[in-house]
């Protein structure tokens, strides 16, 4: 906690990004509290300016867009965080395998990683979300999200691995006469959990960033309010011609203000445990060796 | 020379081959997942232009179907797949039936190559030098300012970054057009007012690109910079009053450009997949809005034709960079 | 007349991260010359502040280090001046033909993309102006005399043995034949026989030259064969100095008396004494005499000041009150 702490006095970026992020968790969260249903219509609402009844007016199906996008922001940070957990977990599982046993599992499974990051991904996905149109529902395209992003991920951590191997410190506790899993849960895990944790908000980012982009194109099941089926029907409905600003503004600018709070979390997170900088704060009272 | 060939070289061809060989074969499933029948939508096109005799119908539908590849079992339709791609057929579109795929590809092909060669090039470029400039100078206040607005810029998704350009630069303040490669009506030629007339339209869609592409050469580079100005060889030949020019080209970049020739490789291989978003956003006539409209027509042909340009086009560049390493880094040449 | 003259230089070392400021006192009101045809040494453990020193006097000053106060004079051609109010730009013409540098751990200090005959071109033409069929001549030669092969030339530096590379940073170093050398821990991580051989070179250049060199080195051993005076350093300040002779025949200050005795003689058998103790942190040093926490000889007095560097006869300089107050014992 006193990390947390730390971060969000000392670190601006930290600081800007947590804020952010907190405000989208809160717009995400008071959709439980929406006092429309998400697929509520009616018909002598639709078109109106903001107003205090309707914070940012409503849209062409007379939906309030403010509570509207409250569920569209729930439900992509829904998908985005599906996608992330479980393309991290197989990144996760390949990669140790990979990198731990190494010689023939290796081989065979990073070939099988590369075909993956060879295959061409959005038109796959345009591709499965048509077959499957009206049929996705949220955690589906987590899943199928996920399923496809952990061909990279799996790459990095095995290459961690495999520079983590080769350490002096490794062959050390190995000399020593520690057992392997010992060595690898004592010695690696410290600091590759940290990495996979910072790793998996890009992840979210590229979930996210997918999401907006497939249903924003109209491939997804355009009934399920998301960022991007908001940006689709704003744009079916022609709100750029007809300069509905407050239909077609809102998500895009949700989308901004999630993905860069995201990343400057995970820019700071990322320099906070980059091994430089954190020497310089554990020395406490101790010896400063100056060269 | 042999032994360097051996361990090196010829593993990677392996490699590529095998890519390959899984890329194609996923690309040969998937499609067959679709609910959707060619051999129906074709039928059923063809029909609603007349009447037609049932027992036509029967054969047109035989003969449809081989002609699409879809006769007979999987495992058939697999391997005369393989057949026909080794001599290049790959086969006609069967939403333009009978334009072959080929020429398809061929005629959108240029547009997306042209833009989007440049665009990644371009970007690819900026973000290494000015990745390096802030790298090295990172007091200098524009350097700083102009960090900011990039770091910003690179998390944004591809698909909003294109939308925004589009509101802001074609229709608030409408300097460039809304749609297409070049102007309605005009013939390719190289004529000054056709290439005039490309590079207007072309714009938008290469600084959507361009912005893009930059930005993670500019992250990449920028942390490479840092770590190597404070390395000992750059201590050392800075204590000697080396000049800025010869430490930042010899020094830094030279130690700094493999992983972005990696990148590049990478970047450029993909291609072929066209710049799907790009063209949807700007309607701009390439290979991607063509893999689209193929998608949404349940093309297979097509679809697949796309598909494996960009799955070859992908692990040769691997193979092309792997093979260009040793003549970059002299440290895996003479090990 | 000395070529450098260091008065009461300070420089710490200053970080703030995540809200914790650190200082590390790493050279305090340090007073040191060089004189002309002279190699002096500095000794002192891991730590002391002998490289930071060597920092400031070749004026390689890097953020997070920063002077504090002081002057480096140096006193090239008749001419005096400070180098630390001296802008970059005007050392400029001064590194390398004047002065040079041979880093510590030459194992990364060569460009490793870069070929040693462009390095030696980087070097020297920064500095002269001569074609590079010249530069490459020139540096065959002193390669020559260096005794490495003229393969070396078109080698990689990952290519060449630790040896090698330690020889080719000292090439660079003399090529240009400077007035002023200075030298940072060059035989560490050197073989005894790589060692042998840096030595033997290191003093031939300097005697063929009659340049002055400066080498920092916590190995008593190449002290003793190498340099004419040492100064001893402990906690980021000079503690005693001396001619070489002189400080080995007589340590006067205490911890010098242990360094010294940390040399095996052959033949001897006696039980080896180390210092009880470790040396004082230096981002909160203690306050006084700086070793007064394992002087087994310590008063209230040497708590409380700090000893000054007192000259006790022939240059031969120690800081302490005790040693300098009444004849010592040696023990």
């Amino acid at each position: 906690m006193t990390v947390l702490k730390d971060l969000f006095l000392h670190d601006r970026k930290f600081r800007i990004g947590f804020i952010i992020i907190i405000l989208i968790l809160i717009i995400a969260f008071l959709s439980f509290i929406s006092p429309y249903e998400p697929d509520e219509r009616s018909m002598p609402r639709k078109n109106l300016e903001p107003s205090w009844e309707h914070w940012l007016g409503t849209n062409a199906t007379g939906q309030d867009i403010f509570w509207i996008l409250t569920f569209a922001v729930r439900n992509s940070l829904f998908v985005a965080l599906v996608s992330a957990l479980i393309s991290r977990c197989i990144a996760m599982v390949n990669g140790l395998f990979s990198g731990y046993i190494g010689g023939k599992t290796d081989r065979v499974l990073s070939t099988l990683t590369d075909s993956f990051i060879v295959v061409p991904r959005l038109p796959l996905l345009i591709l499965l979300s048509f077959i499957f149109k009206d049929n996705i529902t949220l955690l589906f395209m987590g899943l199928l999200l996920g399923f496809l992003d952990w061909a990279w991920p799996s790459k990095r951590y095995r290459s961690q691995i495999l520079s983590l191997k080769e350490r002096e410190f490794t062959f050390t506790a190995i000399f020593s006469g520690m057992k392997t899993p010992k060595v690898i849960y004592k010695e690696h895990f410290p600091f590759l959990i940290p990495y996979m944790m910072a790793d998996i908000i890009s992840g979210f980012l590229w979930a996210i960033g997918m999401e907006i982009t497939l249903s924003a194109l109209g491939l997804t099941n355009l009934n399920i309010s998301t960022i991007g089926t908001m940006i689709y029907w704003a744009n079916y409905y022609q709100s750029m011609l007809q300069g509905r600003w407050n239909w077609l503004g809102p998500p895009i600018i949700a989308s901004i203000l999630t993905v860069l709070s995201l990343y400057l979390l995970s820019d700071s997170i990322g320099a906070f445990l980059d091994p430089r900088t954190k020497l310089k704060r554990i020395m406490g009272g101790g010896i400063i060796r100056c060269q | 020379m042999m032994n360097f060939f051996k361990r090196y070289i010829l593993p990677r061809f392996i490699q590529w081959v095998i890519v390959i060989f899984v890329g194609v074969t996923v690309v040969f499933f998937v499609p067959r997942l679709s609910p959707m029948d060619p051999v129906q939508t074709t039928l059923r096109r063809l029909s609603s232009v007349g009447t037609t005799n049932p027992r036509a119908v029967e054969d047109l539908r035989e003969v449809l179907a081989d002609l699409y590849g879809l006769e007979g079992s999987l495992l058939e339709q697999y391997i005369s797949y393989w057949n026909r791609i080794i001599h290049f057929d790959l086969g006609p579109s069967l939403a333009m039936f009978p334009t072959p795929v080929m020429k398809v590809i061929k005629t959108s092909l240029p547009w997306t190559v042209g833009l989007m060669i440049t665009s990644i090039v371009i970007g690819w470029l900026l973000g290494i030098i000015l990745g390096t400039l802030i790298g090295y100078f990172s007091n200098k206040k524009w350097l700083q300012v102009l960090d900011k607005i990039i770091i910003s810029i690179y998390p944004i998704p591809y698909y909003i970054m294109a939308l925004l350009l589009v509101l802001l630069f074609a229709y608030f303040i409408p300097i460039f057009p809304l749609i297409g490669g070049a102007g309605i009506g005009m013939n390719p030629s190289f004529s000054w007012s056709f290439i005039m007339s490309v590079v207007k339209h072309g714009f938008l869609p290469a600084v959507s690109l361009i912005l893009i592409n930059m930005g993670f050469s500019f992250i990449t580079q920028k942390a490479l910079t840092s770590t190597l100005v404070s390395s000992d060889f750059v201590t050392y030949a800075e204590s000697a009053a080396i000049p800025r020019r010869i430490i930042l080209f010899q020094y830094i970049l030279r130690n700094s450009l493999l992983p972005h020739v990696t990148d590049l490789s990478l970047s450029l291989g993909s291609v072929f997949s066209g710049a799907l978003i790009t063209e949807f956003v700007f309607s701009y006539p390439g290979l991607g809005q063509v893999l689209y409209t193929a998608i949404m027509q349940g093309d297979f042909n097509l679809m697949m034709g796309i598909t494996i340009f960009s799955v070859a086009g992908i692990a040769t560049a691997t193979l092309i960079i792997d093979l260009l390493y040793p003549l970059l880094d002299p440290r895996i040449r003479y090990k | 007349m000395p070529i450098v003259e260091a008065k009461d230089v300070s420089a710490h070392y200053i970080t703030n991260v995540y809200g914790i400021e650190r200082e590390v006192n790493a050279v305090d009101n340090v007073s040191l010359s060089i004189n002309k045809n002279e190699i002096l040494g500095i000794a002192g453990e891991s730590g002391c502040g002998k490289t930071t020193l060597l920092k400031v006097l070749f004026k390689m000053i890097n953020p997070p280090l920063k002077i504090l106060g002081g002057k480096v004079e140096y006193n090239l051609n008749n001419k005096k001046f400070d180098i630390l109010t001296l802008s970059d730009e005007g050392f400029r013409h001064i590194r390398w033909r004047n002065a040079s540098y041979i880093p510590q751990g030459s194992m990364n200090v060569l460009n490793p993309v870069r070929r040693i005959k462009s390095t030696f071109r980087d070097f020297v033409g920064t500095h002269c102006r001569m074609g590079k069929r010249e530069i490459d001549e020139m540096a065959l030669e002193h390669l020559n005399d260096l005794s490495l092969p003229p393969q070396v030339m078109d080698a990689y530096p990952h290519q060449l043995s630790g040896g090698m590379r330690q020889r080719v940073t000292i090439a660079l170093a003399t090529i240009l034949k400077p007035d002023l050398i200075f030298a940072d821990e060059p035989t560490t991580a050197l073989d005894v026989i790589v060692q042998r051989v840096v030595i033997q070179l290191m003093r031939k250049i300097q005697s063929e030259e009659k340049s002055s060199l400066l080498i920092v080195t916590h190995d008593m051993a190449i002290q003793a064969n190498l340099t004419d005076r040492i100064a001893i350093m402990y906690a980021g300040k000079i503690i005693e100095e001396g001619k070489t002779k002189e400080i080995f025949k007589n340590p006067i200050h205490y911890y010098t008396q242990f360094l010294v005795g940390s040399l095996p003689k052959i033949g001897d058998k006696s039980h080896r004494i180390s210092i009880p103790g470790s040396p004082p942190p230096l981002n909160n040093p203690p306050p006084g005499c700086r070793f007064h926490e394992r002087c087994p000889e310590a008063e209230e007095h040497c708590k409380q000041e700090i000893p000054p560097l007192i000259d006790v006869g022939d240059g031969h300089k120690v800081a302490c009150f005790k040693c300098t107050a009444n004849e010592r014992v040696v023990v």
